[in-house]
Formats: structure tokens, C-alpha cells, sequence
């Protein structure tokens, strides 16, 4: 989860004066090796442009320095770890860099089923209406709307679940993108007039999410209650939560994870009603604006 | 998006780390033909997880950016790109900014489109990291 994390320590790959080159071999395996950890890397050449560092918490520098190892300090008081790596393996190197970060918790790529894959949906500003579709329909609170101009935002991308597309579903605009999506549009690919069209004769999702399926669910949850009870059987609960949300697996592509750990119908239908709150409350306040603005 | 041609460039290149979207021989030509290069760049593991953590990063290049100086961003599809940064509160103009796609151009074209000849092991003008 990303919220517990820090920013890692920005490195800075120093070739400038009193400096010698890397060998590029050596050169691109380091930078690929930090990039796979997590770790961003800017590369300071001679008459390489500077600009301001105002968010790093932390820098790195790493050059072969001949063992004449510079003193640097930032001023602004941020730590600055400068290290010479003409001696050092690309390993060895890495190595001082995790050691700067000094076991700060930071989501990294290759953490294996600790690492957050950052999949989360990123508007099209240029289409969206703000028309608030997806907030309704989100039951995980990943949008929210900017207080500044009552626009869409989306405010919580690490509550959204890995792989599920399925808001950009409900877009009439086709203004939702996943960029880790395998696909156009979606994945942010152009988007063409066929593609509008093809959105705007899809299922109504949250319709069905808030129509028939939730009644469904809410029925048959009822019945099944005292049959599974008796039967003590979890995955014939699941069973009948997964022929239940078929139709909406198969309108809106989500994955059997995600339908596996939805809330009870209970649950889903107070985040529903809450959802669509928030998105009626957001459009009057826009309209609100926009009157307000045009009357001046 | 902004005009750029004739200007020195900048670089800003996106690894993808967290997922196999950008074809990994295309992400791999790019960053070693930067790599090899005498030029200035900087390099992210993730636009996308950054976005996430609305590091600031994002606002201090977008702050940076100078038509006069344009800057290549080298990722993916710039829809997408644009969306990024605009999540993570930092607004790219429209002028000043390239967006180099890894899902769709060859990893020659990309480093061309830069400014460097794949193979020479050279920029002709060397491009500064987004200053
Ligand atoms: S459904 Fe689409 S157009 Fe409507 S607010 Fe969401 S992103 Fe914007
Ligand atoms: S911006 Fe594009 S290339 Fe970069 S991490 Fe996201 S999906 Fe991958």
C-alpha cells in the first residue's frame, strides 16, 4: 500500500567536473538496476541544465571521483549522501543506495506480492463533463471532487482494485483511462468516433448495479442464509455471489477477484447511496458556480 | 501539444517497472541509447506510481518546463501521460512538452526524435535533464 511509504532519495548519476564517465555498459546496467528497485535517477553531465529539486526528501550521488570525494550540501538542509563508485560493482553501488534509504518502507517493483501495482483510473480532462457517472458508481471511494471547482478528481488511486476497469465503463465520454490497461482505449490510446459510439450503447452499469443485480444479490443472499448456514459451506456462498454477478463480470470485464471481495448487498447498497450523494452534491455545486459565474 | 523541432531538448524518460505494457526490448533500446549518449536525462521507475503518491517531482518538472527548451517525455500514449501529471496536481502546458510513445514507435525513431542517431554513441546537441 503506498500510503505508508516515503519518497526514496533522489540519485543523481554525477558525470560532470572532477567526475570521470562511467563505461556505458556499466552505465546502463546501473541505471536499469535502480530504476527496477524503485529508484528515480537524473544523470548531471557538463552544461547539463539544473531545476529545482523543491520535493525531493533526500539525494544520492554517485560519481567517480578519483577518491577526492566532494563535499556537497544542499541549502536547503536536505540530506545529500555523495559516494565514488570507480571502485564498485553495479551491485555494490545499488547497494548505497538502499543503504541511504535506510530501510524506509517504499513500494518497489520488485517486492514481489508486496508491491502495489499502480493501477488506478486517470481522467481525460480534455473529455470529461464532470458529469460524475463514475463517482456514483465507485464503491471504493477512489474519486472525489476537487474543492476548488467542484471538478471530478480522483482522489484515493490506491483504493482501487488492480486489474478492474470497470468505471471506465460507465463513461459516456470515454474520458477514463487505465495506462497499465493492455488495450485502447482505455490503456489512453487515441480515442475514435466508434469508440464513443460503442460507450455510449453499453449496458447503463450502474444501473445494473443498483437495479437488478443488487435486488438480486439481496434476494437471493436472504434466502441462501439459513441453506448455507446449515450447509457451513464458504464457497457455495461464493458460488452463489459469482452466478449472481455474472452478468455484471461480463458487461463491465471485472475480475473475479474484485466481485469475490465486494461487501455484502447490504454494504454495497449504503456505499451506492453514498456514492450517488457525492456525485449530486458535486453537481449542484457546479452548477451553483457556473451560475454564479455567468450572472458576473 | 507544443511544437518542438529545432530547439535542444530535454529528456524525462519512464521506465514502466510496474508492469509489462511497454514492449521490454523497446524500454530497454531507449535507455541504453540514452545511457550510451553524452546527454543529460532523467529517469523515472514509474509515471503511473508516482501519480499515486502525488510525488512532487511531477510538479517540479511540469514547474520547469520552457518552450524554449522543450522537453521529451518518453513513455507512452500522451493522453495518458497528460492525465498523470494533471492527477498528481501538476499541470503540463501544452507548449514546451513532446510526448515520445514506447507503446507504439520503434525505440530508433524514439531516440532520433531526441536527437540521437542510434549507434554513434553520441548526441549531435546534447540534450539537458529537465532543468
Ligand atoms: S463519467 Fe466520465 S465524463 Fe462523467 S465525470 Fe466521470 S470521467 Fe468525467
Ligand atoms: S506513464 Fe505509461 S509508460 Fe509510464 S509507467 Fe505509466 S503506463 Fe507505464
Amino acid at each position: 500500500m503506498i500510503a505508508a511509504t516515503v519518497p526514496p532519495p533522489r540519485v543523481v548519476l554525477y558525470e560532470g567536473a572532477g567526475s570521470a564517465p562511467l563505461d556505458p555498459d556499466v552505465r546502463t546496467r546501473l541505471l536499469a538496476a535502480l530504476l527496477d528497485r524503485g529508484y528515480a535517477v537524473t544523470r548531471a553531465v557538463p552544461g547539463g541544465a539544473r531545476r529545482e529539486e523543491a520535493s525531493a526528501a533526500a539525494f544520492v550521488v554517485l560519481g567517480r571521483f578519483g577518491g577526492a570525494v566532494p563535499d556537497v550540501h544542499d541549502a536547503a538542509g536536505r540530506t545529500v549522501h555523495v559516494h565514488d563508485i570507480g571502485m564498485s560493482t553495479v551491485d555494490e553501488a545499488v547497494a548505497l543506495v538502499e543503504e541511504a534509504r535506510a530501510g524506509r518502507p517504499m513500494n518497489r517493483p520488485d517486492a514481489g506480492a508486496a508491491t502495489w501495482k499502480p493501477w488506478f483510473p486517470v481522467i481525460d480532462t480534455a473529455r470529461c463533463t464532470n458529469c460524475m457517472q463514475c463517482l456514483s458508481f465507485c464503491l471504493f471511494d477512489v474519486y472525489g471532487v476537487a474543492p476548488a471547482d467542484h471538478t471530478l478528481r480522483v482522489e484515493n488511486p490506491a483504493n482501487c482494485k488492480v486489474n478492474c476497469p470497470a468505471c471506465s465503463r460507465v463513461c459516456p465520454e470515454v474520458a477514463i483511462m487505465f495506462p497499465k490497461y493492455h488495450a485502447g482505449p482505455i490503456d489512453g490510446a487515441p480515442v475514435s468516433e466508434a469508440d464513443v459510439h460503442r460507450e455510449k450503447m453499453k449496458v447503463d452499469i450502474s444501473a445494473l448495479l443498483g437495479g437488478d443485480i443488487l435486488a438480486k444479490l439481496r434476494e437471493r443472499s436472504a434466502e441462501a442464509k439459513s441453506r448455507f448456514s446449515k450447509e457451513r459451506s464458504a464457497d457455495a456462498a461464493l458460488a452463489e455471489r459469482r452466478r449472481c454477478l455474472t452478468k455484471l463480470a461480463d458487461a463491465a470485464a471485472i475480475p473475479r477477484e474484485v466481485l469475490d471481495a465486494l461487501p455484502t448487498p447490504e454494504e454495497i447498497e449504503r456505499r451506492t447511496a453514498e456514492a450517488a450523494r457525492k456525485a449530486a452534491a458535486a453537481r449542484d455545486a457546479r452548477e451553483h458556480a457556473t451560475g454564479r459565474a455567468v450572472q458576473s | 501539444m507544443g511544437e518542438t523541432a529545432g530547439a535542444t531538448p530535454r529528456v524525462l524518460y519512464c521506465r514502466c517497472a510496474y508492469a509489462q505494457v511497454v514492449p521490454g526490448d523497446v524500454k530497454d533500446a531507449v535507455l541504453d541509447g540514452l545511457a550510451r549518449s553524452s546527454v543529460a536525462f532523467e529517469m523515472v521507475p514509474d509515471l503511473c506510481e508516482m501519480a499515486a503518491r502525488r510525488d512532487g517531482q511531477l510538479a517540479d518538472i511540469a514547474r520547469a518546463v520552457d518552450p524554449a527548451r522543450p522537453l521529451h517525455i518518453v513513455a507512452c500514449w500522451p493522453r495518458a501521460v497528460r492525465g498523470l501529471f494533471h492527477l498528481a496536481d501538476a499541470r503540463l502546458p501544452d507548449a514546451g512538452v513532446e510526448i515520445l510513445n514506447m507503446r507504439a514507435e520503434t525505440a530508433a525513431d524514439l531516440l532520433a526524435r531526441v536527437g540521437l542517431d542510434v549507434g554513434s554513441g553520441t548526441g549531435a546537441t546534447p540534450p539537458e535533464a529537465p532543468a
